[in-house]
């Protein structure tokens, strides 16, 4: 699909290329970026070791890492409605987001690990752990089957209407699109307010221990990714609401939604191992 | 956004016959806004050698101390160049743990990756596959700069208060406890941030070659058709996206468990130091493999090109990289053989790990099968990656003998393992970049180094680096342990050649710098296909330098195109 701008750009560029690969100008952005982000590291050192500046620079340098960001995607909109995303270019993007969620498994791989050492591994010698997987010492655990099971069904929910949504895209219902996202980012919502009102009551605190560490690092990196991928969804309501998307061209969407899947996955593992086989037998609160 | 703001950063250039003035951006917008491969490759490169030469001094320094037993130079070391103000005699002790930490991660992070997949990766991937671009230039570029800045956050670290003294004195592999409760100072986090940094750079990075070479093949370029090169940095990428966020959770337990009061490696709340060096190797041995991978692939060009044939067993040869990449995940354990491994798991670990020796035996083997019968020309590249094959055989060698958990259990931190993996990787990764800078300088900066200082660069280099570390095996086998900045005086007769060798070899990184500036002063200018009839690859179909905006027509491969 070719839009008007970009035939006009093909005939100033007459004689120049003939590919249809996206060859872009130059761009201040990623360097912008890159300082947010070593602002923010080095911020965050500060901030760790009570050091001058640490309850400011840490937030200056998520501010340039989110100001450039939405730059950066902002750009990425706009070079897709001047025509600039090919049909190659588009399966470019299909390999990156594939290959960013394949890398985010293996980050969720390492969490996994150190849940599964603790488990099955309890360790004798440390009188807190008491070679006992939940530990010994622990009073209680969450009950997997309450507030757990509920926001599994949520998740899978929020999977169904994000699939009916991009339903509606691909018929042209734009009104159906707006509803199944609108459902999907609240869903999302109450989901991570389940999680937050579960970790505001849990019989057990961060950290301390092996239980305290795996649990709140596994579901908290888990909740920061749905966060992040309602954040990601809310973006594409908004475009939807723009006249963005076609039935035939709306990768910014597939991608949200099949990041989305990946986050619901990742819930899933979770759940099963974390909450249920982990806490399988132990008294809950 | 239409493509007419675009206009002025495009060049007009037909692809093919190279004009000088194809529309160049500015200086700012070229090199700090780029999102141009060549450009990036080139800004890898310069970043390479920067920080070559800086990991290089740290090897001096400790080069300096080990010349002879007792202490001689880290209080110097600690006072007048890290700026210390009377460091106690543990503080000195301490800047030895803080220089080897800071070389090894260096060289690791901030020399030959960049140098390698970064800086010949982004210049020759796309060339060779006849694309005009990467996949993603604008994200090419964020990788770039995130490497720039995992190296700022390095260097701020020496600075800072680390654990006995300033600095971040954990080793490359930042094991804990020594890097939890062991260093409580802010150096430590400085240093395991500037992983987080560089890590999401290079995850990043993977994502575009693969991509790059999955999607960007001139039309007739099957996969098997792929140069050796490209197949070594598709191996690389995935070995990249795969490992290193599981080193990023690793870190990520590191900095929780510093600060925020986790237990990952604290025994006391029940955590397990042991399960960090599982972490920290799942990603390390796919880490070696990145730094080695690229090498092979350069070296496979290297060759067929002087022996003026096409490389013997070329699909082998590709899937040896891919098996060596795919065993490569699964043998991450034979550095950890004296952590209380049981003898079964010993026994499948010292297994999978030789297994490796036999994709990387086909790889020995067929570079030697390439250039028989073939009609070898001597030009610099060629000898560099001669002496690649002879020095990586040396270290793959006795990687066998380490392979072996019962050898290990005597072996284990002394100076074998130091000489073992500098002969892979000093001498082996090193010796490629150098065989791949000569081979490919003339493309990249259109001007011809001198080829009598290439010679002499290498003939120095081999002796010096062989100097410093073929005794390192002696020492081990006598047993001198590593990471010690004193020893007993019965080893320093070896130390002591070793400190010249290291003398030796820093001549010859004298002379490589100055083989540049010849270069750029008064250097002859290069023709489009340099190295003649041996040279078949895609990047010798175009000018040298290549214009800026390359293959604005795509090429088309025939079927009777051999890499």
């Amino acid at each position: 699909m070719l839009a008007p701008a970009r035939e006009l750009g093909m005939q100033l560029m007459a004689g120049s290329k003939t590919h249809d690969y996206h060859i872009l100008p130059p761009d201040i952005v990623p360097l912008v970026t890159t300082i947010g982000a070593l602002t923010f590291t080095t911020g965050m050192v500060l901030f760790m070791h009570d050091m001058a500046g640490g309850k400011v620079v840490p937030w200056a340098g998520l501010a340039i890492l989110l100001a450039s960001m939405y730059a950066w995607f902002s750009k990425i909109v706009g070079e897709a409605k001047a025509g600039d995303h090919t049909p190659v270019v588009q399966l470019h993007q299909r390999y990156g987001m594939i290959l960013f969620i394949a890398s985010e498994v293996m980050f969720f791989v390492g969490w996994f690990w150190a849940f599964f050492d603790f488990s099955l591994f309890p360790s004798e010698l440390a009188k807190v752990v008491g070679g006992h997987w939940p530990l010994k010492t622990m009073d209680a655990v969450l009950d997997p089957f309450d507030l757990p099971l509920l926001n599994t069904l949520i998740l899978l929910c929020s999977g169904t209407t994000v699939t009916w949504a991009h339903h509606c895209l691909i018929h042209g219902d734009r009104d159906g699109l707006k509803k199944g996202l609108w459902l999907t980012i609240l869903l999302g919502m109450l989901f991570t307010s389940l999680q937050a009102y579960e970790y505001a009551h849990a019989p057990f605190p961060f950290g301390k221990n092996t239980y305290g560490s795996a649990f709140y690092m596994a579901t908290g990196f888990h909740g920061f990714h749905v966060i992040v991928g309602t954040i990601f969804l809310a973006v594409c309501l908004k475009r939807a609401y723009n006249g963005d998307f076609t039935p035939k061209q709306h990768f910014g969407f597939e991608a949200a939604a099949w990041y989305w899947h990946f986050v619901d996955v990742v819930w899933l593992f979770l759940f099963v191992c974390i909450y249920v086989w982990g806490n399988w037998g132990f008294p809950v609160d | 956004m239409a493509s007419i703001p675009h206009d002025d950063f495009l060049a007009h250039d037909d692809g093919h016959s190279h004009h000088d003035h194809d529309h160049k951006p500015g200086f700012f917008a070229r090199w700090f806004m780029s999102t141009n491969h060549k450009d990036i490759g080139t800004l890898y490169l310069i970043f390479a050698i920067c920080a070559g030469l800086i990991g290089g001094a740290i090897s001096g320094m400790m080069r300096a101390e080990l010349a002879h037993p007792g202490i001689q130079y880290l209080g110097f070391f600690a006072t007048h160049i890290f700026g210390q103000t009377n460091p106690s005699f543990d503080q000195t002790l301490h800047l030895w743990n803080v220089l080897i930490t800071a070389h090894g991660l260096i060289m690791v992070f901030f020399m030959v990756m960049p140098a390698m997949i970064g800086g010949f990766g982004n210049w020759f991937v796309p060339l060779m596959i006849g694309a005009p671009d990467m996949a993603f230039p604008r994200m090419n570029n964020i990788s770039f700069w995130l490497t720039v800045a995992g190296f700022c956050s390095l260097m701020i670290s020496p600075f800072m208060p680390g654990g006995t003294g300033n600095g971040a004195g954990i080793g490359w592999t930042a094991y804990a406890p020594l890097s939890t409760t062991g260093s409580p100072g802010p150096a430590v986090d400085f240093a395991i941030f500037s992983l987080h940094l560089a890590g999401a750079g290079s995850i990043m990075g993977a994502i575009n070659f693969i991509t790059t070479i999955f999607n960007m093949r001139a039309p007739g370029m099957t996969l098997h058709k792929m140069p050796l090169f490209v197949w070594s940095v598709l191996v690389t990428a995935f070995l990249l996206l795969l490992a290193l966020p599981v080193l990023a959770a690793a870190i990520t337990m590191l900095i929780t468990d510093r600060n925020f009061h986790t237990t990952f490696f604290d025994p006391a709340g029940g955590g397990d130091p042991i399960l960090f060096q599982h972490l920290f190797w799942f990603f390390g041995h796919p880490e070696v493999y990145i730094m080695i991978l690229p090498g092979f692939g350069m070296i496979s060009q290297i060759v067929s090109t002087f022996s003026k044939k096409p490389v013997f067993g070329y699909l082998g040869m590709a899937y040896a990289m891919v098996a060596i990449g795919v065993v490569g995940f699964v043998v991450w354990a034979h550095h950890m053989y004296t952590t209380g491994l049981s003898e079964d798991v010993k026994m499948y670990f010292t297994t999978a790990t030789m297994i490796i020796a036999v994709p990387t035996g086909i790889k020995i083997f067929s570079w030697i099968a390439t250039m028989w019968g073939g009609s070898i020309s001597f030009k610099s590249p060629m000898v560099w990656a001669m002496g690649f094959i002879f020095l990586f055989t040396v270290g793959g060698v006795t990687g066998v003998v380490l392979a072996n958990g019962g050898i290990d259990d005597n072996l284990q931190d002394t100076y074998y393992v130091v000489g073992h993996f500098h002969y892979v990787l000093s001498l082996g990764a090193v010796t490629s970049l150098f065989a791949g800078f000569y081979y490919w300088f003339p493309k990249m900066s259109g001007r011809w180094h001198s080829e009598l200082l290439a010679h002499v660069h290498f003939w120095v280099f081999f002796i010096g680096v062989n100097m410093v570390f073929f005794p390192m095996h002696f020492l081990g086998m006598q047993g001198m342990p590593r990471r010690y900045p004193d020893y007993a005086p019965a080893f320093e007769k070896w130390n002591h050649l070793s400190t010249v060798g290291y003398m030796v070899m820093s001549v010859s990184i004298v002379i490589f710098l100055i083989n540049i500036a010849y270069a750029f002063i008064a250097g002859k200018k290069a023709a489009g296909n340099y190295w003649g009839e041996g040279a078949t690859t895609l990047e010798w179909t175009l000018s040298s330098p290549p214009p800026f905006h390359q293959f604005e027509t795509l090429p088309v491969i025939g079927d009777d195109h051999h890499h």
